[in-house]
């Protein structure tokens, strides 16, 4: 595939809010992880959660969409200049041009399950209650787009944890197909009651933090949060090397709804079909970001494929041990972390690890390095057996 | 963008099958809303077809369909799923559980409530390894997979099948989404003319909202109004037709999508 430019990017999670505090939470190794106190969720476990304080009503003439997943959402919008740059964009482009391309897993759902606490006599749902704007998976594109006034294709692509990497795919499409200029993408995840209770229900939350890749593992640590990405065919002011897209895979693993492949089969397909769209070979790739979520069988299987695909000498790592795993979210948090990478000049070890499992054969760094990749990989699997990575790299402008 | 067509699928009230489909939708013959029969899932093996609902056996039989009319193998495409909100008896039994005392959800019905359920029974069912995706475009959801499918086609992929589905939710949520009926459509969209193609499309995004084209007739009309998904039936009535036509559909943003057909 042609690059596309990653011109600006923003980001926000248990964390860090915004670049620069993600930034220095990943190098002084502080993990955004502590045991859960969300709403009135009594279970075991912890998670990564933006303060309640932080979450802010959505803007006024928006009020139809106000929910914790767009208020997360409008709060990433709010970091790192995200919205001057769209509004840049948007003179440049003409707001017909913008595409917006968001990936979430459960949307606002938050708002239909406090509903049903609330239903009247008869069991209908209060008077107050908005649907579309609020729970429908749709509502975070739809806030998005009408955000910035855009009028280009948008859609919430919503494959579970994969949902945000795969909205790379179809923006990158989009463009390539001329559909529109530049991309608004994004991923957004909340935390729910529906997550939390059904990732407790399949044994797979973690009593202590998730360690991913760790011998000890147990499970993962739901977390929310945001990362958009402003995804343009060229290069923002003329600088002499910049970040881009260079690679999206994209397979199904035809397995099982909520155990991947057991030999990695979709997530290497994934893996060799992105190096394939960016025309590299494995070596050309210096770090790859895992999906690494810390179960049993995820780390297990995605060791499997990345070794049949790179062999046992690439860097790799999870940072689900800072944000927790955020599920349709994290596809864009992590690919903002690879961006980071390039940019900043760093290899983000694992927090929360101590021990990697003796089995695996994958070059596991439990610490930060202080080199800098040229070309990364951030991989995202989820359920229904769907895989995507993506390649991001710096390439002469 | 052009894209050919080499099969369509459809299965809604009085509306089983494209043989009978495509009379009903030409003005050949009456349409009579009857109630849909539960579509079987015969792709899936017995187990796991015990595990879905209505929503992912209705998108797999028409998925299905439109692969057989095709002759094509069913692991030989990808696939873009495309849902105005997802499985909502799924949603209600597990947003009702959770408002309960017990919050016990079951583990099939929360690995069930994603989005891509269907997508992924589709794969356990036809071991495709293909891409596939699942979209969510609320009132304008069909347009929306028509746009990805047709990029897909044109950018990068040879043969993809665009399957949309929505069926009506239960009480209470019912009561704030109003989806009248069910509805599945599917269409295996090309890049390469093969025998089998019935049809091109040019599709494109107006520089200005158009009208929208509508069904004429009355309970038609009523269904396509009624149900997201339902918005491809006058797509599937030009397709259906001899004639050259234009057809506009309603996107996101009150913009609109014109798809010039052409059948052959």
């Amino acid at each position: 595939m042609q690059p596309l430019f990653l011109n600006h990017s923003a980001v926000a999670s248990s964390a860090g809010i915004g670049l620069d505090s993600t930034v220095d939470a990943l190098a002084e190794m502080r993990s955004g992880l502590a045991p859960c106190g969300f709403e009135t969720v009594a279970l075991d476990t912890f998670v990564g959660q933006i303060a309640d304080s932080l979450l802010v009503p959505v803007r006024d003439d928006l009020i139809e969409f106000d929910c914790r997943n767009n208020r997360i959402a409008q709060l990433c919008l709010r970091q790192d200049g995200f919205e001057q740059a769209v509004a840049g964009a948007r003179e440049k482009y003409g707001a017909a041009r913008i595409g917006v391309f968001m990936g979430t897993s459960t949307s606002g759902i938050l708002e239909t399950e406090l509903a049903y606490r609330r239903r009247d006599a008869s069991g209908a749902l209060p008077m107050d209650f908005r649907y579309g704007t609020t729970h429908n998976t749709y509502s975070v594109a739809w806030f998005v787009q009408t955000y910035f006034g855009l009028t280009g294709p948008s859609m919430a692509i919503s494959t579970a944890c994969s949902s945000s990497a795969k909205a790379f795919g179809s923006a990158s499409r989009m463009i390539a197909a001329g559909l529109c200029d530049a991309a608004v993408i994004g991923g957004v995840d909340s935390l729910c009651l529906t997550t939390l209770y059904g990732f407790g229900s399949l044994g797979l939350l973690s009593p202590v933090g998730c360690r991913p890749f760790d011998a000890d593992r147990d499970g993962i640590s739901i977390g929310e949060g945001a990362g958009m990405v402003l995804l343009e065919k060229t290069a923002h002011g003329g600088s002499a090397d910049s970040i881009a897209l260079l690679g999206v895979g994209e397979s199904s693993d035809a397995y099982h709804m909520s155990t991947p492949h057991p030999e990695g089969l979709g997530a290497r397909m994934a893996m060799e079909q992105a190096l394939m769209s960016a025309g590299l070979q494995p070596s050309g790739v210096d770090y790859i970001n895992l999906h690494g979520t810390g179960t049993r069988s995820n780390d297990a299987t995605e060791d499997k494929a990345v070794c049949a695909v790179f062999g046992n000498d690439t860097p790799c790592s999870s940072t689900k041990g800072w944000t927790g795993h955020t599920l349709g979210a994290c596809g864009a948090i992590d690919a903002i972390i690879c961006a980071l990478a390039i940019e900043r000049g760093f290899m983000p070890g694992s927090v929360n690890t101590r021990a990697v499992e003796p089995a695996f054969g994958l070059r596991y760094l439990l610490d930060n390095r202080n080199q800098a990749p040229a070309i990364a990989m951030s991989n995202a699997f989820g359920f229904g057996g769907t895989n995507c990575s993506l390649l991001i790299g710096r390439v002469q402008a | 963008m052009k894209l050919l067509v080499e099969s369509v699928a459809i299965l809604a009230p009085g509306l089983t099958g494209w043989a009978d489909g495509r009379a009903i939708l030409a003005g050949e013959k009456t349409y009579e809303a009857s109630p849909l029969a539960p579509p079987v899932a015969d792709l899936l093996p017995a187990v796991e077809r015990r595990r879905t609902g209505s929503m992912v056996k209705l998108a797999l039989a028409v998925g299905h369909q439109a692969l057989a009319s095709a002759g094509r193998p069913v692991d030989s495409v990808a696939t873009v799923f495309v849902s105005s909100g997802g499985d909502g008896d799924v949603i209600n039994d597990i947003c009702a559980t959770l408002a309960g005392s017990d919050r016990q959800v079951s583990p099939t019905r929360f690995h069930n409530s994603v989005h891509n359920a269907p997508s992924g029974y589709w794969g356990i069912a036809t071991h495709s390894h293909h891409p596939s995706t699942s979209l969510c475009g609320y009132d304008w959801s069909f347009a929306i997979g028509l746009m990805e499918a047709a990029a897909q086609v044109q950018v990068d992929r040879q043969e993809v099948l665009l399957i949309a589905y929505d069926a009506p939710y239960p009480e209470p949520i019912g009561g704030v989404r109003r989806v009248v009926e069910p509805f599945g459509a599917a269409l295996l969209f090309t890049r390469d003319r093969s025998d089998r193609t019935m049809a091109e499309l040019e599709v494109k995004m107006d520089a200005r909202p158009q009208e929208i084209s509508r069904m004429n007739d009355v309970a038609l009309e009523r269904l396509r109004n009624g149900n997201p998904c339902a918005r491809a039936l006058p797509l599937l009535a030009a397709l259906a037709g001899a004639q050259r036509k234009q057809v506009t559909l309603e996107r996101d943003a009150g913009q609109t999508l014109s798809v010039c057909v052409r059948t052959f």
